[in-house]
C-alpha cells in the first residue's frame, strides 16, 4: 500500500499544481485579493505533498520492496545501505521524482520566504513555477510511474551498475539537479515579472539568491564530475569536453552571465531586459541538458537507458517552457524601460562585457554540443565535434574574459576613466610583467596558451584581491569578500591548468620488478603485482615505492580492476597528493617477458584546478550568507495566512 | 564623457553585435576545421586528413597485425573498414578489451607517410566511462564487421 500512498500524493500534487496556476493566473488577470492569497498556500501544500512522494520512494529502495518495479530492477538487498539510499534516484524515474521533488519544494520556500516582491509579482511567479512543475508531474505520471508495480515480484533485485556506485556520484545528481532547478525559479521570476510588467530592482533581489545559489550548485557539481573523470578514469585528464560534461557547463556559463548582470539590475537598475532574457536562456540551458542525459540521445553512465518517447517529451517541455517564455518575452520586451545609464567605461560596462563574452562561448559550446545531434537526425550521418574545435573555438574568448574579469572589479559604477582604471591595474600587471619573464628564463620552449595562462594567472589573482585594498577588512561586506575568493578561485584554477599542460612529466615503461624508474622529481620502482578480490571485481594489484630525493620513500597501490558482468575495465589509478603537486601511477598488462607496463605522471600544482572551483564555490556561498543576512535585516517578513 | 542614452544604447548594440559575429566566426571556422574528427580509413584516403590534426580514427583492428616492441609499450597494428587500411602506432598501455577482429577508435594524428600516431586507444565494450560520442563510433565500427561475426554486447 505504502507506494500507492506515494502515487496519490503525486497526483495530488500535480492536481494542487494545476490548481495554483488556473488560481495565480485568474487572481494576477482580474486583480482578485481571495485568489491571490490562496496560492501561496497551495504552494506549500504541493511541495509537501511532492516531498512525501520522494520520501516514499526512499522508504521503498531502503527496505528493498522487491514488488515496485523500480526498486526489482535497481536496488538489491545485498547493496550497503548509502547505495541503497542514493540508488532511489541513481535511475531515470526516481532522478526525475527528484527533479519535481526539487523544484516544487524550492516553489514551496519561494511562497513562504519572498518578502520584498510586490503581491502579484510573486503569485505570478508561483503560477509560473506551477506551471513548470506540471509539465513534469505530466511526464512522471503518464511516462516515468517510480511507483509501478511488478507482478509476481522477483526474490532479489538487480543491482546498481558498479560503476554509480562511488560515494562521489551518489551525490553528484542530487548537486547538479539543486543546480538546474534553482534556476528554473530564477526562470519563474522572470516571467512573473513580465506578467506584471515589474522587472526591477525588487525583482532582482528577490531573484539573486536562487541564481546565486543554483551558480554555486552547479559549480561544485562541475569541479567534482572534473575530480571524478581525473581519478576514475586512469587518463590523466580532467576535462574532455564530452556532451555530458557540457550539459553541466552550459547552465553553469549562463549562470555566471546571469549572476553578474542581476547585480547591475539590483544595484543599479540597469540591464533589465537582458537580465531577463539570461533567466530565459538560463533555464533553457538547464533543460537542455536534462534532455540529453535523459532523452536517451546519448550513451554514458549518466544516460540511463531510455525509449526515444520520453526524449520526445523533454523536447516538448522544453519547446512548450521555451517557446512561451520567448513570445512573452517578445510581447512585454516593449514595456520594459530601459534602466539608468552608464559609460562604456564602467563596472556596467565590464559587466556587459562580461556578458557578450560568456554568451559567445555558450554559444560556441552549444553549438558543438548539438550540432552531431542535429547533422545526424537530419543527414544521418554520425558526425562527431572533439576538443580541438571547443579549445580552438572557446579558449580565446575565455582568456580574454579573465582579463576582463581583473578590470571589472576596480572600476567605478557609471562611469570611469581608462587611464585611472589602467594606473590601479599597475601593480598586477607588473607583476604579470615579472612572470613572464621569470617563465621564459626558467621555463625557455614553454607552449604559447599554457605561458599566458599563467601570466595571465598572477596578474588576475592579484587583481583580484584590490578590491580589498584600503578597506577595514572586518568591516567588509561579506558579498565583498565573495566576490573577491570566487575571483581568486579562478586565477588559481586557471594557474592549475596552465602548469599541468605546461609543466606535467609523463614516463612510460615495460617495467620489470625492481627496476627504478624516473618521472619529475621522482624515483619509482615496481615492488610486486599481486591478483586481488573485491565485493564484485577482481583486480591486479601493484605495488610500487616512490621516493622524491632523499626524502622518505611510500607506497602506491594502482590497481586494474575487471567487473564480470557487465564486462568492464576499470584503472583505479594510484594518486599521491603533496603541497607541489601529484604523482599519478596506473599499472597495465604484463608482456611476454614479465614486463609491466607502468604509466607515471607528475603533475605540478594539477590540485589547484578543484581547488579554485572550491574557491569559486566558497566565494559564491559567502555572498549568497551576506546578500540573504542583509534581506532579511531590510525587510519584515510577509504577513502569512 | 558621459553619452546619451541613444548612443549608449548603439554602442552596447555594437558590442553585442561584434561579440555575436566574432563567435560565429571563431565557431564556424573552428568547426570547418574540426567538425570532422572521426575518420574510417576510407574517409581519410578520401578526405585527404591534413597531417598532424589531432583527429580519431575508427575501424576493426585487422586480424594478426598486432606487433609489439621491444620497449614493451609500443605496439603496431592495423585498423581496416575493410575497404582501405592504416597502420597504427601507439605506445602507451591499451585497455584490456584492446583485442584484434574487434573494434576500436584511436586518437591521434595521420603522419606525412600516411601511417597514424595514436595517443590514446579506446577499444570496443571497454565500458569504463567512455565520452558518449565515442560510445556512437564504437557502434559505427562494429557495423563495419563484415563477416557477420559481430560480438554481441553486453548491455
Amino acid at each position: 500500500m505504502i507506494a500507492e500512498a506515494g502515487l496519490a500524493a503525486l497526483w495530488l500534487a500535480a492536481a494542487l499544481a494545476a490548481l495554483q496556476l488556473a488560481m495565480g493566473w485568474m487572481g494576477v488577470s482580474s486583480q482578485r485579493t481571495d485568489l491571490l492569497a490562496a496560492v501561496r498556500p497551495i504552494a506549500i501544500i504541493q511541495a509537501g505533498l511532492t516531498g512525501i512522494a520522494f520520501l516514499v520512494l526512499i522508504y521503498l529502495f531502503v527496505t528493498v520492496d522487491l514488488s515496485v518495479a523500480l526498486v526489482a530492477a535497481n536496488d538489491a538487498s545485498t547493496k550497503p545501505l548509502l547505495y541503497k539510499f542514493a540508488g532511489t534516484w541513481g535511475n531515470h524515474e526516481g532522478s526525475m521524482l527528484m527533479w519535481v521533488t526539487i523544484l516544487a519544494v524550492a516553489g514551496g520556500a519561494v511562497a513562504i520566504f519572498e518578502r520584498r516582491l510586490d503581491e502579484r509579482t510573486l503569485i505570478a511567479t508561483l503560477a509560473a513555477q506551477a506551471a513548470i512543475g506540471l509539465g513534469f508531474y505530466a511526464f512522471l505520471l503518464f511516462a516515468s510511474n517510480p511507483f509501478a508495480r511488478l507482478d509476481p515480484a522477483p526474490a532479489e533485485g538487480q543491482g546498481l551498475n558498479p560503476l554509480l556506485q562511488d560515494p562521489g556520484l551518489a551525490f553528484h545528481p542530487p548537486t547538479l539537479y539543486l543546480g538546474y532547478v534553482g534556476l528554473s525559479v530564477a526562470f519563474s521570476f522572470a516571467v512573473g515579472a513580465l506578467v506584471t510588467r515589474d522587472v526591477g530592482t525588487a525583482f532582482a533581489r528577490a531573484m539573486r539568491p536562487w541564481v546565486l545559489g543554483a551558480w554555486i550548485l552547479l559549480t561544485i557539481g562541475i569541479t567534482a564530475g572534473s575530480y571524478w573523470a581525473y581519478y576514475e578514469l586512469g587518463w590523466g585528464g580532467w576535462w574532455f569536453w564530452d556532451p555530458v560534461e557540457n550539459a553541466s557547463l552550459m547552465p553553469w556559463l549562463a549562470a555566471t552571465a546571469l549572476l553578474h548582470s542581476v547585480t547591475v539590475l539590483a544595484t543599479r537598475e540597469g540591464l533589465r531586459a537582458w537580465t531577463v532574457m539570461l533567466a530565459v536562456v538560463a533555464f533553457s540551458m538547464s533543460m537542455v541538458g536534462t534532455f540529453l542525459v535523459r532523452s536517451g540521445i546519448l550513451t554514458s553512465v549518466h544516460a540511463f537507458a531510455v525509449d526515444p518517447e520520453r526524449g520526445t517529451f523533454i523536447l516538448a517541455l522544453l519547446a512548450i517552457y521555451i517557446g512561451g517564455a520567448l513570445a512573452l518575452f517578445g510581447l512585454r520586451v516593449g514595456t520594459v524601460r530601459e534602466g539608468s545609464r552608464f559609460d562604456a567605461v564602467s563596472r556596467e560596462g565590464s559587466l556587459v562585457i562580461n556578458n557578450l563574452l560568456l554568451s559567445a562561448i555558450l554559444g560556441i559550446v552549444l553549438v558543438g554540443t548539438l550540432y552531431p545531434l542535429i547533422a545526424e537526425s537530419i543527414t544521418g550521418e554520425k558526425l562527431s565535434v572533439g576538443p580541438p574545435y571547443f579549445n580552438s573555438a572557446a579558449g580565446p574568448l575565455a582568456l580574454i574574459l579573465v582579463m576582463v574579469m581583473a578590470a571589472g572589479p576596480i572600476m567605478r559604477w557609471r562611469r570611469d576613466d581608462l587611464k585611472a582604471t589602467l594606473t590601479r591595474l599597475a601593480i598586477p600587471l607588473l607583476l604579470s610583467a615579472l612572470v613572464l619573464l621569470l617563465v621564459i628564463l626558467l621555463a625557455p620552449g614553454i607552449r604559447i596558451l599554457p605561458l599566458l595562462g599563467l601570466v595571465a594567472a598572477a596578474g588576475v589573482g592579484l587583481a583580484s584581491l584590490a578590491p580589498l585594498w584600503g578597506r577595514n577588512l572586518r568591516r567588509t561586506p561579506l558579498y565583498i569578500w565573495g566576490m573577491v575568493i570566487a575571483h581568486l578561485g579562478i586565477a588559481v584554477s586557471m594557474a592549475g591548468m596552465a602548469s599541468e599542460s605546461a609543466f606535467t612529466k609523463e614516463t612510460l615503461v615495460a617495467a620489470r620488478i625492481g627496476e627504478p624508474h624516473r618521472v619529475g622529481p621522482y624515483s619509482v620502482r615496481l615492488d610486486d603485482v599481486q591478483p586481488v578480490a573485491g565485493p564484485n571485481y577482481t583486480a591486479i594489484e601493484g605495488t610500487v615505492t616512490a621516493q622524491r630525493g632523499d626524502g622518505k620513500p611510500f607506497t602506491l597501490h594502482p590497481q586494474t580492476r575487471n567487473f564480470p558482468s557487465p564486462q568492464t575495465e576499470t584503472n583505479e589509478a594510484a594518486i599521491t597528493t603533496v603541497p607541489d603537486g601529484q604523482l599519478y601511477v596506473v599499472v597495465g598488462r604484463a608482456d611476454e617477458q614479465g614486463r609491466w607496463q607502468l604509466r607515471l605522471w607528475w603533475k605540478p600544482f594539477v590540485t589547484l584546478i578543484w581547488a579554485g572551483g572550491g574557491l569559486v564555490a566558497l566565494g559564491g556561498f559567502l555572498s549568497l550568507i551576506g546578500r540573504v543576512r542583509r534581506e532579511m535585516r531590510h525587510a519584515p517578513p510577509r504577513e502569512f495566512l | 564623457m558621459a553619452l546619451k542614452a541613444k548612443n549608449q544604447r548603439l554602442i552596447l548594440a555594437l558590442l553585442a553585435v561584434v561579440a555575436i559575429v566574432g563567435a560565429a566566426l571563431l565557431a564556424m571556422s573552428a568547426l570547418k576545421d574540426q567538425a570532422a574528427y572521426f575518420y574510417t580509413p576510407a574517409d581519410a584516403k578520401k578526405d585527404h586528413v591534413e597531417v598532424g590534426r589531432a583527429v580519431r580514427l575508427g575501424g576493426m583492428v585487422q586480424k594478426g597485425s598486432i606487433e609489439r616492441e621491444a620497449d614493451g609499450v609500443t605496439i603496431r597494428f592495423v585498423v581496416t573498414d575493410n575497404v582501405e587500411t592504416v597502420p597504427v602506432r601507439f605506445t602507451g598501455i591499451v585497455p584490456d578489451l584492446f583485442k584484434e577482429d574487434s573494434g576500436v577508435v584511436a586518437e591521434g594524428s595521420f603522419q606525412p607517410d600516411g601511417s597514424f600516431v595514436a595517443t590514446n586507444i579506446l577499444a570496443k565494450h571497454d565500458e569504463r566511462y567512455m565520452p558518449p560520442q565515442v560510445a556512437g563510433e564504437m557502434h559505427k565500427t562494429e557495423s563495419l564487421d563484415a563477416d557477420g561475426a559481430q560480438q554481441k554486447g553486453t548491455k
